[in-house]
Formats: C-alpha cells, sequence, structure tokens
C-alpha cells in the first residue's frame, strides 16, 4: 500500500493507506483512548470511546475501524471530542458498580484509569442506583456482569483465539449481559476455564476464583508443612505483576515465596523435567509398538496433556481422539502426586500435614486440581492454585520489597531443573525438551541443532510443523527407528488447536507428536499471568524464557540429577510400576 | 399540492412492461435511468438509490444480492404492508429490475415478523410472475435468472437498520456493522449486496416505463418522486396517502382531515416533531424527513406521555451494542422521569441529556442511536413549560 498523506490535529503526517485511524494517530504520536479494541482481536467499534472528528462529516469517527484515506483531516482534540468522551465515559461510569477498592482488578482497570485520565469527578447520569454485585463462580474464573461495560472482548476472545464460543451477548439494551446458552454457569457448558477472557477484560467482570485467603491460613498454620511449586512461566510474569518491567526474577521469586513464610519452596521445572522422561518414553513405546510391532490400536499421533485447558477442550469436542492424548499427568499434578509420597518421605513428614500450594500461569488450573482422578497420593494431590497476579498480591500484601530482594535457590529434592523445563513455559517448549530427550535416548547422540535450540518449533506462528529425520545408527533397543523421519506439530491457542484436531479427525494429517497449548503464545500467555496481555507483551515473556533456558547448566531434562534420583529411589523406572501409579492418569468424554 | 397517485394508482401499468423495457436495455442503462431519476431510498435516510445501484454493478465479487427491506418496524408506518398488500407484483419486479442492474439473480425480501400474512400475498405474486416467465430462469427468452425468496424477520426494530437486516439474514444476533465496508461492496455473506426499502423498489418500474425527467418532474429540486406517507393519529382519515415529494406538512394534513393540531410527529419516533405553527414545512429530505410516517396529536395530549412512549421504545429497541444508544436511551428516559417528579426544573438542569442527546447523535454507531434523542430535544424544547417558566411552547 502507497503512504497517503492525513492532517492529524493541524500536523501533516504521511501514513500506509488502508491504515485505521486509530493506527495513524500511534504513527503520529497522539494517543486516543480505547476500550473494546484489543490488538489480539477483531475490530467491535463498540465502546464509542476512540471517536475522533473528521472534516466534512456528519458523525464523529471510530478511530479503530475507521481506515484513513488521503487528505482526511482528524482532530482528537475537539470540543466535540472533548464531550463525547467523557460522555462515554459518564455513560458506562453510570451503569458500573463502581466499588474499587473491593474489585480484583483496583489501580489496573482501563475504565478506572480513563476515568481519572479524563478528570471524571461527578456524574450527572447516575439518574438511578448503580447495579449491585452479582458474582458468579467456577473453579477458574469468576464472573461479575455489574463490572462488565458490554466492549465485548471476551466474546471475542472465546470465539477468535480459542473457538471455544460459550459465551455471547444476550437480550438487548441496557438489559443486554455475556451469558452463556440459556445462562448455564460455566460449570455446565464447554468452557475450558483457560482465562483468557479474564486477561482481556477491561474491568474486573471477569477474574480468577481466589484461593489467596486459605493459603495464608496454611501458611498461619503452625500443624501444617506448606509447600509451593512454581510454573516455569511464573518466574517470567511475577515482576511484571508487580508493576516492575519484564524480566524473568527466578531467584527473587523463590526468596519472596520463602519470605511470606512457606515451608519449602520447590520447582514445576522438576516435574516438568520429569513428564519429559515419561512421556518421551511414552511416544518411544507408541511408535513401537505401532512400527514394529505392527499394533493398529495405538493411537498415533500422541498429544501433550500439560494444558488443563487444552485437555478440558478436547474432552468436549474430539473426544473421539482421547486415546491419543498422553497418559501422563501434567507437571502440577506429577508434582502434587509425589509431594505427598516421595518428598513426604524424604522430609519425614506425615503427608496428612502437607499443604501443596502451585503458582501458575493459569487459571484452569485451578479446575484441574479439582478433577476426582487427581488424588493418586491417597490426598488431594494439590491444594491450592494461585494465579501470578495472586502471588503477587500476596507479595505485595507480606510487604516484600521484590525489587531489593536476594535472590534465592529452590529447596532440594524436586528442586533442580533444567532449561528443557523452563521452555514449558513458551509455545513449542515441551516439543523441543521432548526432542532434546527422546532424540538423544533412541540414537545415543544429541539432537542436532545448534545450541540444543530446535528453532522450528519456537515462535509465535499459530501452527508449526518441524520433520526431525532419525541417524541410521540407533541405541541398541531402537534400531527401528533407524532412518525414521519424525513429524512434529505445535499449537497455541485453541482455533489453532481447532484447525490441527480437524486435520488429524479427518486423517489429513500424519504426524508422529503434536503439543497443544491452550494459551496463545504457550503458558506464559496464560489466563493467570499479569494483564494486560499483548503480542508485543508476549514476545517479551518469550525472550525471557529462553534467556532463562540458556542461562541453565543442564539443557536437557534427563540431566536433571534429582531427577536421577528419583528415579534411583522411588520410580524405579520410566512408565514403570509406581509411575503408572502416581504419574499417569485417564481422561473423560464430557458433553 | 394534492395527492398524486402514481404507485397507488387504481390503474397500474401492465405486469412485467417495465421489466420487458429494461431487458432491451443495458444493464448500464437501467442503472443510469435510475441515476437520473434522482431517486432516493425511501426507506428513510434517503440515499440515491441510482449511485447505490452503480456501486454494487461495479463491486468486484460474485453471487451479487439484491435485498428488500419490508422490515416496517418505524411506529406509526404501515405504508410498505400497503403497497405489499396492494401492489405486490410491482414490488417483485422492481426487484427484478434491480437483479438485471446489478447482475445478481437473487433476491430476498426480508418481511417484518408481524406481517405474515402478507407472505401469500408474495408468494401467488411470485408464482404469478413465474408463470409468465417474469421471474425464474431465462427471463422472458433472456439470458436472466431471478428469484426472490422471503425470510421473515424476528421483531427487532433495529433489523430496519440494513448492516443489521444483512446480520440477521445470516442467521447472526441482529446489531449494525461498522461501516465501511458498505453492503454494496461486502453485505450479505460478504457478497455486494443492494438493500432497498419495499417503496423504492415499487417505484422502479414506473421510473423505466415513464423515464427519469418525469419521475424529476414530480418532485421538488432533488426530492424527486412522490412520496407515500403513513398518517395516523387525531385525524379523520388515517391511512396512507401519496403526494408529490416536497409537498407541505399542512398538505398532507388537510388531505387526511386533521382539525385539532397541537403536534405532529414526522418521519417516526425517530424523525421531527413540529408545531401547529410550523405547517408550512415540506415533506423533503431537505427538511422533514419523509421517512413515511406522520402522527398527529390534538391539543388534549400531553407530550410528556408521547415522549415517555418513545424513550421507552428505543431503551426497549436499542440493540445493546454501542454505548452512547445502550445507556443514553435510558439517561435520556430517566430524565423524562425527573422532569415529570419535578426533580428537574430548569433547563440549566437538563443541559448535560441535551448535551448526551447531542454526543448519541453524532456519536452512535447506526441510525437507531443517532436519531433516538431527537424526539427528547424537539418535544422538551418546543412543547414542555419547566416550573422555571422557560422551555416549552
Amino acid at each position: 500500500m502507497p503512504n497517503i498523506s492525513v492532517k492529524i490535529n493541524g500536523t501533516l503526517t504521511s501514513v500506509r493507506e488502508g491504515i485505521t485511524i486509530l493506527e495513524a494517530c500511534g504513527t503520529a504520536g497522539v494517543e486516543i483512548p480505547t476500550l473494546c479494541y484489543h490488538p489480539d482481536l477483531s475490530l467491535a467499534g463498540n465502546c464509542r470511546m476512540c471517536l475522533v472528528e473528521v472534516e466534512g462529516w456528519r458523525t464523529l469517527a471510530i478511530a479503530c475501524v475507521t481506515p484513513v484515506i488521503p487528505n482526511m483531516v482528524v482532530n482528537t482534540h475537539s470540543k466535540k471530542v472533548r464531550h463525547a468522551r467523557r460522555t462515554v465515559l459518564k455513560l458506562l461510569l453510570a451503569s458500573h458498580n463502581v466499588n474499587c477498592p473491593e474489585c480484583e482488578r483496583n489501580k489496573n482497570c482501563e475504565l478506572q484509569e480513563l476515568a481519572e485520565k479524563h478528570n471524571i469527578t461527578s456524574n450527572e447520569y447516575q439518574t438511578s442506583p448503580k447495579p449491585e454485585s452479582i458474582e458468579e463462580v467456577s473453579p477458574g474464573i469468576m464472573r461479575d456482569n455489574s463490572r462488565c461495560i458490554m466492549c465485548t472482548r471476551c466474546v471475542r476472545t472465546c470465539e477468535e483465539l480459542q473457538s471455544v464460543a460459550v459465551i455471547k451477548p444476550v437480550g438487548r439494551s441496557s438489559s443486554v449481559t455475556i451469558s452463556t446458552f440459556m445462562d448455564r454457569s460455566l460449570n455446565d457448558v464447554p468452557c475450558t476455564q483457560c482465562g483468557q477472557c479474564v486477561i482481556r477484560c477491561p474491568t474486573g467482570a471477569l477474574f480468577e476464583t481466589s484461593e489467596v485467603r486459605p493459603v495464608w491460613e496454611a501458611i498461619e498454620n503452625p500443624d501444617k508443612f506448606v509447600v509451593f511449586q512454581t510454573a516455569p512461566a511464573v518466574r517470567v510474569g511475577l515482576a511484571e505483576a508487580l508493576g516492575l518491567p519484564i524480566d524473568r526474577s527466578t531467584g527473587q521469586m523463590v526468596a519472596a515465596i520463602r519470605g511470606m513464610g512457606v515451608d519449602r519452596v520447590l520447582d514445576t521445572d522438576f516435574t516438568a523435567d520429569l513428564t519429559i522422561i515419561e512421556e518421551g518414553h511414552e511416544l518411544i513405546s507408541r511408535l513401537k509398538s505401532a512400527l514394529v510391532d505392527g499394533d493398529e490400536s495405538v493411537a498415533l499421533p500422541m498429544m501433550t496433556s500439560c494444558s488443563p485447558g487444552w485437555i478440558k477442550f478436547i474432552e468436549h469436542k474430539y473426544p473421539e481422539l482421547l486415546s491419543n492424548v498422553s497418559t501422563c499427568k501434567s507437571p502440577q499434578q506429577m508434582f502434587g502426586a509425589l509431594a505427598k509420597t516421595y518428598l513426604a518421605g524424604k522430609e519425614g513428614i506425615d503427608p496428612a500435614k502437607i499443604v501443596s500450594v502451585s503458582i501458575m500461569p493459569c487459571t484452569a488450573k485451578k479446575f484441574e486440581k479439582e478433577r476426582p482422578e487427581m488424588r493418586d497420593s491417597g490426598y488431594k494431590d494439590v491444594d491450592y492454585v494461585l494465579t501470578t497476579r495472586e502471588l503477587a498480591r500476596m507479595i505485595d500484601e507480606a510487604g516484600i520489597d521484590f525489587e531489593k530482594i536476594t535472590e534465592e535457590k529452590f529447596d532440594r529434592w524436586m528442586g533442580d531443573s533444567t532449561g528443557a523445563a523452563v521452555i514449558f513455559g513458551a509455545t513449542g517448549g515441551v516439543m523441543e525438551a521432548a526432542l532434546r530427550t527422546a532424540y538423544e535416548i533412541v540414537s545415543g547422540q544429541e539432537i542436532p541443532f545448534d545450541g540444543l535450540n530446535i528453532e522450528p518449533v519456537r515462535g509465535m506462528e499459530g501452527i508449526k510443523e518441524a520433520a526431525i529425520t532419525m541417524p541410521e545408527r540407533m541405541a541398541t533397543g531402537f534400531e527401528f527407528l533407524a532412518g525414521v523421519t519424525l513429524k512434529v506439530a505445535v499449537a497455541h491457542g485453541l482455533a489453532n488447536a481447532k484447525i490441527l484436531m480437524d486435520k488429524v479427525r479427518s486423517g489429513e494429517a500424519d504426524y508422529h507428536f503434536i503439543e497443544i497449548m491452550a494459551c496463545p503464545g504457550g503458558c506464559l500467555g496464560g489466563g493467570g499471568q499479569p494483564i494486560p496481555t499483548s503480542p508485543e507483551i508476549r514476545q517479551k515473556r518469550t525472550e525471557s524464557i529462553y534467556a532463562e533456558d540458556a542461562a541453565l547448566h543442564f539443557r536437557k531434562s534427563h540431566a536433571n540429577p534429582e531427577i536421577q534420583l528419583l528415579y534411583a529411589e522411588f520410580l524405579k523406572e520410566p512408565l514403570g510400576h509406581k509411575s503408572h501409579e502416581l504419574l499417569h492418569t485417564h481422561y473423560i468424554k464430557r458433553d | 399540492m394534492s395527492e398524486k397517485k402514481i404507485l397507488t394508482a387504481t390503474e397500474q401499468p401492465d405486469t412485467g412492461s417495465a421489466l420487458k423495457k429494461s431487458l432491451e436495455m443495458t444493464s448500464a442503462d437501467v442503472v443510469f435511468e435510475v441515476r437520473e431519476s434522482e431517486i432516493r431510498g425511501r426507506g428513510g435516510a434517503g440515499f440515491p438509490t441510482g449511485i447505490k445501484w452503480n456501486l454494487a454493478g461495479a463491486a468486484s465479487g460474485s453471487n451479487k444480492m439484491v435485498i428488500c427491506n419490508a422490515d416496517e418496524g418505524e411506529p406509526g408506518t404501515f405504508k410498505d404492508r400497503y403497497l405489499i398488500e396492494n401492489y405486490a407484483l410491482k414490488l417483485l419486479e422492481g426487484m427484478t429490475i434491480a437483479g438485471y442492474a446489478i447482475g445478481s439473480s437473487h433476491g430476498i425480501i426480508y418481511l417484518r415478523a408481524e406481517y405474515p400474512y402478507l407472505i401469500p400475498i408474495i408468494e401467488k405474486a411470485r408464482e404469478d410472475l413465474i408463470r409468465e416467465n417474469l421471474l425464474g430462469e431465462n427471463i422472458l427468452g433472456k439470458d436472466f435468472n431471478f428469484d426472490i425468496e422471503i425470510r421473515p424477520g424476528a421483531g427487532a426494530y433495529v433489523c430496519g437498520e440494513e448492516t443489521s437486516l444483512i446480520e440477521s439474514l445470516e442467521g447472526k444476533r441482529g446489531v449494525p456493522r461498522n461501516k465501511p465496508p458498505y453492503p454494496v461492496n461486502s453485505g450479505y455473506l460478504f457478497r455486494p449486496t443492494v438493500v432497498n426499502n419495499v417503496e423504492t423498489f415499487a417505484a422502479v418500474p414506473h421510473i423505466i416505463l415513464n423515464g427519469a425527467e418525469w419521475f424529476q418532474d414530480l418532485g421538488i429540486g432533488d426530492c424527486t418522486g412522490t412520496k407515500l406517507f403513513s398518517i395516523s393519529g387525531d385525524i379523520e382519515n388515517p391511512g396512507v396517502y401519496e403526494l408529490p415529494m416536497g409537498s407541505t406538512i399542512g398538505e398532507l394534513l388537510e388531505a387526511a382531515g386533521a382539525k385539532d393540531v397541537q403536534a405532529v410527529q414526522v418521519g417516526g419516533a425517530s424523525g421531527a416533531t413540529i408545531t401547529a405553527d410550523e405547517l408550512e414545512r415540506s415533506l423533503s429530505f431537505d427538511d422533514l424527513p419523509p421517512g413515511g410516517s406522520v402522527i398527529v396529536f390534538n391539543s388534549s395530549r400531553d407530550l410528556m406521555d408521547v415522549l415517555e412512549n418513545f424513550l421507552e421504545f428505543f431503551v426497549h429497541e436499542s440493540c445493546g451494542q454501542c454505548t452512547t444508544c445502550r445507556e443514553g436511551n435510558v439517561r435520556l428516559l430517566d430524565a423524562v422521569h425527573l422532569i415529570r417528579n419535578g426533580e428537574i426544573s430548569s433547563m440549566e438542569e437538563l443541559e448535560p441529556f441535551f448535551q448526551l442527546a447531542e454526543v448519541m447523535k453524532i456519536g452512535s454507531k447506526c441510525g437507531l442511536g443517532q436519531t433516538s434523542p431527537n424526539c427528547f430535544i424537539d418535544i422538551v424544547t418546543r412543547f414542555i413549560d419547566l416550573p422555571d417558566g422557560k422551555g416549552g411552547a
């Protein structure tokens, strides 16, 4: 597209033809307030916050949708525009449940920020009482429609990014609400609990179901032994959640959690490494059954099982493909099962006294821990799940200065991890970690990628594919894979998962192994991560993840010394009896 | 001027004569004739029909669509119903000519949900036309196919807005789209689409038969042709009247037998409300909106009742998508209640609501929110006596 000339607030600017007024203003350094606009979503144009004046037009134009045309004269701060913006804000505030101090999104609310910026101190349109709270609870996500401003970001997220589409505008006029089919609870519709809606909500209409209070109570109870695990993506999101620049902060995170009074600070990365060992062997075993034994009942491609939003999605939408999903529990649940068995033994603690808490970038993990299958330790394997945001709130409440705190290390037994584990936090990471280990198991050699970085499965492309050809010389027992080309695919965001699953179901896809993460960008873009989110923010978090990988001494899961100890002393062998008892699970068809 | 019956004349040109003439012309010439006639959309917005057809004809894209907006939902409007009841053949012929003009073989009539009894009438007209080879395959032996289907709406006022209508036709929630793109480029199922009102299509055969110049001469300035008005309220002879465009409201009232006039609502609830002193004003796109509805209120009527009723209607019918319309109408209705309760007693206190009305007019997504404040502004400024003595008549 050629460049055209437009005049914005009296200044001539050259911009690319076809871009919107909002984008043109961005290039010209002119800020336009928005609410329904989101860089990840289609354009709705319904909030009317971005109204601007275009010379010669009868009505104001919405900057987010309207394309620039040659010689357009745009004014973004005329009297009309200022009145319109203030009126829109007042109208929204008049029907918004303004209980800011009690709101999860206080000080991180786009409506509040705009109201402050536009100096809204009184409201002539408050002609009837504000709505009262109407809370609806599901394991991972809570809704309060009294705070909803009908921007429909959640609706567009659920449909466009996730192909789930369980929420829609219902009713009309001032009684319109965002609701589900027949107004059912989120528990009774195919909601995956991914929380992508939560991180795009501009206000506090959607938020995680918080467990901060029972976690404080456990920490404060001297009879309880509180064990925290921290997911890979939390360490690249926590600083951001505390208002600091995006950066990895593993050591500070460990120190802060210990400072809160937690008994053991351990790492989900440890069980991420364990997942790789178990899942890698499962893949090899499936390939052997299919290629050598000719067993047609073996389901290929095998699919990863770490992402609970993805698991719930496939249980609802593609139940006929459930046998393709790895039987490995997610790292969170492997950790939970081991904390109350292996760790309890190592620490000499009665497992009944252990309170197992996980810090996750995820809201679906709150649902996952409630699954009835997740009690293989004889107890509830994971007692509480906190999002990155909830952990940040606890650190704030504890008065810990995150910037000044001295870095500390994880506790032992389940605290060691490798670079292969930390990249679980990014899309393609599980695939890369699995390939690093599986290739070496079967061939006895390191995977032939520069610095072990398997670039084809990295990056923000929605669906990524790679083909890895095995060498001719294989390790003993794996000769059947000699020269075989292993085809893999990676998808993130459930809309992309759906594309892949349709291909698998129709037989069009001939992959051996598929990694799916429910959230765009992988866990680093999860529904429990700091708000806001955008492609740029996810890119920065991704860079932090790979920087952490590169900085770690061990880069391959099977090199983790504590994993080796775990097998030697407790599990004995991958896919062994103990593993099956504690680390593997099954799935159910859901309506 | 008095009544001038063209569309509603007892004697109508032979069915198919205009279509036959059109098929002897090039499609570009048909568009040209309609464009020269300067006929503007009869639904109320008044967009030049010929320009619309020209854009749709020139648009790239296949399976172009001709859609008739028969979702006549403006309170007090019933002229389209009258046209369909009595002149369905002319409507279908006009649509077929449009199909030929823009290169479309598929027409849809989006019929107001409350008009199911018109379906057999349209179906019969369609069958008659097919029998005469005036609709269907190889019309009049030419390489031109065109057929028309009827799709009933579901009762939402906003679906009279063309992009909401299209959304509704696609089986979605009836809410307006952002424009651009306009339907002429990307309408029903992203196809180039012409949406015209019943009356616009019904006028087309007359334009083709009698020529653009004849049509122009019927009206005034760039408001050409005759126009149908549905008149109701405190008058002796309510009904549908056809007058030359540009006639005064007084002429229409005289024809309908209005004796005691306090106020006249012109163009429906979203139109203008005028006083008895303004009866010389003309019904044209330059003055009073000639959308179709004219409601007369005599001196016994309390216009606050009227205003409250209209605003309740808009609060009920706003689709709820954009902030200004969804929230704005509620606040205007609240203001009416506050006036009635005596909690607002001065123009000064009303100022924020006039400002709100202005923002709604220039900031709402579609015609609904852009015009719903009109009744508030007109009635409050012209008819309401506030306790402080300001405002009102």
